[in-house]
């Protein structure tokens, strides 16, 4: 055999040759402190929380930042959106702090492995932008509540309740950190026509050019969005459809896929950069930090205002409920730095929005305030948190202001009833 | 006594694999098997039985015949899959092989050839695979050239996610597991029977079927087995080569896990195992591999 040739090589490493390097590595571990054989002293511990959570938010410069200002270090376990929720439920003790979105919540509080948060030991909680806890804007304009909004999930019954509040309580289920109204990525420099409307993602116009993001749960509300666009039907609630309302919508999305209307789907932020960067697709369902990554490879890509509105989604931290003693305390400590202002201003220069706006708007520039946040042309260049230029002075930001962008939210991305019956749809989809 | 001594001896010596296998193999196969017949909900598993894992993956396969059910799609198209890969690799594998064994006069050659043959190996799977992207979008190297050419006016759609582009990309990953064994049973041939068949008049075609094929079997049938159960459960590929279009028996199971219903997403394993022990044991009745090797 062509493998036994390879053992005349191995002849130099001897047994005797191998354990010596192991003696010497064992020696080397106790020498440097890893073996000591003596109780730790409490006070000594290193302030270490483990954040759990996807690669959008495990910013290298928001855990340098919190560790100089509090002394906490963050171990980032980073992770796909799927596999947060699935690491929660099977390994609840992996992880301190979890950083996850509103709609999982659905799945995560029933399974009893998240910590109800006291409300009144988050400093700024009374500060939390009114769209999480009343589902208005700041200036008192509702906002859509199809989907799992974040105000159905926020609250719990009780200390150990698996039961959601309708009515606010002390007990918190997620504080909420960052958020963003979702739309269509374009490409106005292929399509060369106005787009304002959720439709033309079907539109034959695109034949081949199309693509929609293969994660069911949030697959389903662009698709849902794009059959109300069409006026094929009004859902009661996009975000928890029944049965004959996942048929139709997934029936429409299936004759498009038959009739080669998407290129491809994808599942990641870096696909979806790839396939608008490279021209195969015009128009997608995409997220804004993506929009942001394609522009600034020089590629022109607009994050499309619809006049349908918007598919929104939000994220925080849940605490595991493994999590007790100083740790918690720490954990409290965390999410207070969090919305203290520092990283609430980090996030919204990446052009999601912070949760407590106060905070973060006393960390911004009046310009970059502006831009960012009340849909004013920019005044010099307008930089992301790593110092690359963004946007040249003059430009403003696709969407407008905070209010015109949550304002016009229709959906929140959501875990329906018929969850499992719509998975096993979205199977059919892909197979078709 | 003594033939006592000894059995014990060599089951002492099986042991440890014995072990292996039935701790990290036998065991989680007797779980997932237990687990595919339980009951799910939202977030978790409810140790009830119920076939629902089996009963909703085959959810309208009587009601839509003569139609094709999802499953039923499913799987024809994984081994639509599979069956192009295993011939092309075949094909290439044999070739590769063929050439090493046959033509390749020096041991030294021999060796660094096949060396060769595992650069491809220095790099993960998954880069190897991204690879192709670049090459064949449809603003790709190979567009711009035939369009360059004058060979084609508007660029060609089906080279990248695609079927093509699939079966590309998994016979570009897995053809060295093909080349090994079929070079490892040539290498084994004697010579002196290929220069009897030569002096004896045969033809070189005659030599190839009746000498060197029959004798090369068991490095095929392994060879086959590795691409098949390979290919078979494989999602990334696909997934990735195939823009996440295209369905596959391992695409199912991974889609059923990431919505947390493990009974389900056990059960497909469950099926995909059973079909992939079928057509391995095919195989195996054609070749008694024990007996060749």
């Amino acid at each position: 055999m062509i493998m036994s040739k390879s053992s005349k090589f191995n002849r130099g490493v001897s047994r005797r040759a191998v354990l010596k390097g192991a003696a010497g590595a064992v020696g080397l571990a106790a020498g440097s402190g890893a073996i000591t054989g003596f109780p730790y002293v409490h006070s000594a511990d290193p302030k270490v929380l483990r954040y759990l959570g996807t690669a959008v938010n495990a910013g290298d410069e928001i855990s340098k930042k919190c560790l100089a200002d509090t002394g906490i270090k963050i171990e980032y376990i980073t992770v796909t959106t799927d596999d947060v929720t699935k690491r929660v439920i099977t390994q609840p003790n992996s992880f301190d702090v979890l950083d996850t979105e509103y709609f999982s919540l659905k799945k995560l509080v029933p399974s009893g492995n998240i910590f109800a948060l006291d409300a009144k030991k988050i400093k700024q909680f009374d500060n939390i932008t009114p769209v999480f806890t009343k589902g208005q804007l700041p200036n008192g304009k509702k906002i859509g509540d199809q989907g799992t909004a974040p105000w159905k999930v926020l609250y719990l019954e009780g200390a150990n309740s698996k039961k959601f509040s309708t009515t606010p309580t002390e007990f918190v289920t997620l504080i909420p950190t960052v958020y963003n109204a979702d739309t269509l990525g374009i490409r106005p420099d292929l399509i060369k026509r106005p787009i304002s409307s959720w439709s033309e993602l079907l539109n034959p116009e695109f034949k081949g050019k199309a693509s929609i993001l293969n994660i069911p749960s949030i697959g389903i509300m662009d698709a849902a969005m794009v059959v109300e666009a069409t006026g094929q039907h009004k859902y009661a609630d996009k975000g928890n459809m029944t049965k004959a309302e996942i048929d139709l919508t997934m029936k429409i999305m299936t004759e498009a896929k038959k009739a080669g209307q998407f290129r491809a789907f994808w599942k990641d932020f870096n696909e979806s950069v790839n396939l608008m960067a490279a021209g195969e697709t015009v128009i997608q369902s995409m997220w804004s930090p993506a929009v942001t990554k394609v522009r600034s490879m020089g590629i022109a890509c607009t994050f499309q205002p619809l006049k349908e509105g918007y598919r929104s989604w939000a994220s925080g931290f849940c605490v595991s409920k493994a999590v007790s003693g100083p740790k918690l305390d720490w954990a409290y400590e965390f999410v207070n730095w969090y919305l203290s202002g520092w990283a609430g201003a980090y996030l919204n220069r990446q052009g999601y929005y912070s949760a407590v706006l106060s905070t973060a708007k006393a960390n911004m520039t009046a310009d970059e305030w502006g831009y960012w946040m009340e849909g004013k042309a920019a005044v010099g260049d307008i930089k992301a948190p790593d110092g690359t230029i963004l946007e040249k002075a003059g430009s403003k930001r696709d969407g407008g202001s905070y209010d015109d962008r949550m304002g016009g939210v229709a959906c929140w991305n959501a875990v329906m009833d018929e969850n499992d019956y719509m998975v096993r749809k979205w199977n059919e989809f892909i197979a078709a | 006594m003594l033939q006592d001594r000894k059995s014990f001896v060599a089951w002492l010596q099986a042991a440890p694999m014995m072990l292996i296998f039935a701790l990290f193999f036998m065991l989680p196969l007797v779980f997932v098997t237990i687990v595919s017949a339980w009951d799910y909900n939202e977030y978790e598993m409810l140790p009830a039985l119920s076939l629902r894992g089996y009963t909703d993956t085959f959810e309208g396969c009587i009601a839509e015949l003569p139609g094709l059910c999802t499953i039923l799609k499913t799987y024809l198209k994984t081994l639509k899959l599979c069956l192009l890969t295993w011939v092309l690799t075949l094909l290439i594998g044999f070739t590769v092989a063929y050439f090493l064994a046959f033509h390749v006069r020096s041991k030294t050659w021999q060796i660094v050839l096949s060396l060769l043959c595992t650069i491809p190996f220095w790099t993960s799977n998954v880069i190897r695979m991204i690879a192709w992207i670049p090459l064949l979008g449809r603003n790709g190297l190979v567009n711009k050239g035939l369009q360059g050419s004058g060979l084609i006016q508007q660029p060609l759609e089906w080279l990248l996610f695609s079927e093509f582009s699939v079966v590309l990309a998994l016979v570009h990953l897995f053809t060295f597991f093909m080349v090994v064994p079929i070079f490892n049973s040539m290498i084994r041939i004697d010579k002196r029977l290929i220069e009897a068949a030569y002096d004896a008049g045969a033809t070189g075609w005659q030599t190839l079927v009746n000498i060197i094929i029959p004798l090369a079997k068991p490095g095929i049938v392994i060879g086959s087995i590795f691409v098949i159960t390979i290919v078979m459960g494989d999602f990334v590929t696909i997934g990735v080569m195939g823009g996440q279009q295209i369905a596959s028996a391992g695409k199912i199971i991974e889609a059923r896990l990431n919505a947390l219903q493990f009974p389900a997403a056990a059960a497909n394993a469950v099926i995909l195992l059973g079909i992939t022990i079928m057509i391995i044991s095919a195989l195996t009745r054609i070749v008694d591999i024990r007996k060749e090797l």
